[in-house]
């Protein structure tokens, strides 16, 4: 057992590290405020590398692996989440159906462009009939003279609807019992993305409806074999779920970093609210529950690299750290007291952006549910 | 030309500096980085070699240090630098600044390069000493906290950092060049930079290697001694006036700083 990141990995957590302190955190509370997409730090994030981090270099990536992913995940929502989901769901559900399923010409045709962030790919799973029960889905899409014809509307898309979406992968019901994975360009007719939600949190990130009427793509855009949609996207949703524990443990460190640096410079008193045992106990529990969860985080990105089973893992982490994210961003506001509920302090955001982990990419109860069926129970 | 950059690993920028009292040395125990100063270092050099008015074949970076020093030159490389040499040996602990610049030019005659840069000082010992020092054992000029380097035929124009204003100094090569942080905007390192760091040379060099001698460096070799080191003394309570009467309250301020010659 060796707790200790090898050099590359501890260097690439310090750059990110740094280009969030230095690039991200002046400007993160404008764009929430202004909910506007970050595209200069997403055109940045793609000179580094950061954009395609798990993917081999033959097809555009860094070519790091999983583990890299996760750091650099964590080290982003350690003070962006906006910033931190658009970079994750580019990668692991906007690119990994292509590098996974797609054949050499779609991987040819995509990969170069996605994994250099120059655009962004996007995966549309959810229905308004199909979110945990993601198996229900409603979109349709019938052979006609050789191309694909799409119905169907999908909801809750993440990198669909920016300047530089490249495409969308949807779910589509392609026979009674059989569903398969869509390649859909952006500005393919009858095509459509909605408008942005109004959402809690996730403020600068991009969030639209799709609809689908009409929709032709070629015959070509099947993605893998026909029918194998229900398999393909259950393997999508495990490899992403190491991503969204990943922000979670980045969102709870940053929202104890802010509170910790708060509780030593405010006074009440006459002495700073750190050294006040109840303050001390807050701080010390977020500190031994991030701990616990970066390690089980860690743990589901190293089991995936080895090339070893990682659904079990990656489940129990994703609840560990949502509701851990939640908490911490909850701890952090309550130690700021009246000014954790101004905006001007970033625990404010943490605190809106927090909730979601804990419903996005599977919620709580559906990580219960795989992690339950995997105890044999 | 090869350009060889000094660079430095330091204790983190976020980890609160103390003196271990057992040895009278920094304790450097806790999470380590790059000195930032010399980041700076690195970039001028890449900005000297993409700048693509001098002929820079090699930029080379060198640090002294414990074997977890490695990691400053990992971060150097993939900053940029194209090999780097690390000069490490248990004889070497407890240099002093004069022993360090002497090991340190011991190194860089191996190498024999045209232009030397460095951080003007380390976020650790904040000595800014070291390029000098350096400089007088390559018997090359030296100038520091250098804020700007235009390259100029054969010369490089330098503005440097006075204490009224900037000095312009025109220094030939070869020469020991210290940067202060306004010079540049360093880059980040691209996760290619990154994963490609390991494989590019790394030479590691004993003291012998180096061609240093012995009595010269190390805690025997060093003139500096440390005696004994205490924290700040802790403020003293600031005096309260409270402005009951305007015309009396600045009395008794003008009175105070009067008491203290400050006035």
């Amino acid at each position: 057992m060796d707790f200790d990141l090898p050099d590359g990995h501890e260097l690439l957590r310090r750059t990110v590290r740094e280009f969030a302190e230095g690039e991200v955190a002046p400007v993160a509370e404008a764009l929430d405020r202004e909910k506007r997409f970050p595209y200069e730090i997403v055109r940045r994030m793609g000179e580094l590398g950061w954009m395609g981090i798990p993917f081999p270099e033959e097809v555009g990536g860094a070519g790091g692996d999983t583990l890299a992913y996760a750091l650099a995940v964590e080290e982003l929502a350690r003070v962006d989440s906006s910033v931190a989901i658009t970079m994750c769901a580019h990668t692991s559900l906007g690119t990994q159906p292509i590098y996974l399923f797609g054949t050499d010409e779609q991987k040819a045709q995509w990969l170069p462009d996605l994994t250099s962030g120059r655009r962004l790919g996007a995966f549309g799973l959810t229905e308004p009939e199909a979110g945990s029960d993601a198996g229900n889905v409603r979109t349709r899409a019938r052979l006609e003279d050789g191309e694909w014809v799409i119905d169907g509307a999908k909801q809750f898309i993440t990198n669909a609807g920016t300047d530089i979406s490249g495409l969308v992968c949807i779910t589509a019901r392609t026979g009674e019992d059989e569903i398969s994975n869509l390649i859909v360009p952006n500005g393919t007719p009858g095509y459509e993305q909605g408008e942005p939600y109004r959402k809690m949190g996730w403020n600068a990130s991009d969030t639209r409806p799709l609809t689908f009427t009409g929709c032709r793509v070629p015959e070509a855009n099947l993605l893998g074999p026909r029918g194998n949609g229900f398999k393909q996207f259950l393997h999508i949703l495990d490899i992403g779920r190491i991503g969204v524990a990943a922000m979670g443990v980045g969102l709870a460190q940053g929202a104890l970093d802010q509170a910790l640096a708060y509780a030593k410079q405010r006074r009440a008193f006459g002495r700073p609210i750190s050294s006040f045992q109840a303050i001390q106990a807050k701080l010390a529990d977020m500190s031994a529950e991030i701990e616990a969860a970066r390690l089980l985080v860690y743990k589901a990105a190293r089991l995936k690299d080895a090339g070893r089973p990682f659904t079990l893992t990656a489940a129990q982490a994703k609840l560990k750290t949502g509701r851990l994210a939640v908490r911490c961003a909850e701890e952090a506001v309550q130690i700021h007291g009246g000014y954790g509920y101004i905006e001007e302090y970033p625990v404010c955001r943490f605190y809106r952006d927090a909730k979601i982990l804990t419903i996005g990419e599977g919620t709580d109860e559906v990580q219960q549910m795989v992690i339950a069926r995997a105890l044999g129970a | 030309m090869k350009i060889c950059v000094l660079v430095k690993e330091v204790p983190d920028a976020a980890v609160t500096k103390r003196i271990d009292p057992a040895t009278g040395r920094l304790d450097r125990s806790g999470e380590k980085n790059l000195n930032p100063y010399d980041t700076h270092a690195i970039e001028a050099a890449m900005q000297l070699k993409e700048g693509g008015q001098l002929q820079v074949d090699e930029i080379v970076a060198i640090t002294m240090g414990p074997e977890s020093a490695v990691r400053a030159l990992h971060k150097a490389v993939s900053l940029g630098a194209d090999r780097s040499v690390h000069l490490t040996d248990e004889a070497l602990a407890g240099s002093d600044v004069a022993a360090t610049g002497y090991a340190l030019a011991q190194t860089l005659k191996r190498e024999n390069p045209d232009l030397v840069l460095l951080g003007q000082q380390s976020d650790d010992g904040e000595c800014y000493t070291i390029g000098a020092v350096v400089a007088d054992h390559l018997q090359a000029p030296s100038l520091t906290q250098v804020i700007s380097i235009e390259v100029d035929g054969d010369v490089l124009r330098c503005e440097r950092q006075a204490e009224y204003g900037y000095d312009t100094v025109e220094v030939e090569l070869p020469a020991v060049i210290s940067v202060g942080d306004a010079i540049n905007e360093p880059r980040y390192p691209s996760l290619k930079a990154i994963m490609g760091a390991k494989k590019k040379p790394l030479e590691t060099l004993s003291a012998a290697d180096a061609g240093i001698d012995l009595s010269r460096v190390g805690a025997a070799g060093s003139q500096v001694e440390c005696g004994s080191f205490k924290a700040p003394p802790a403020k003293a309570a600031g005096t309260i006036i409270e402005d009951e009467d305007t015309n009396e309250t600045v009395e008794k301020i003008v009175a105070w700083l009067d008491e203290r010659k400050l006035i």
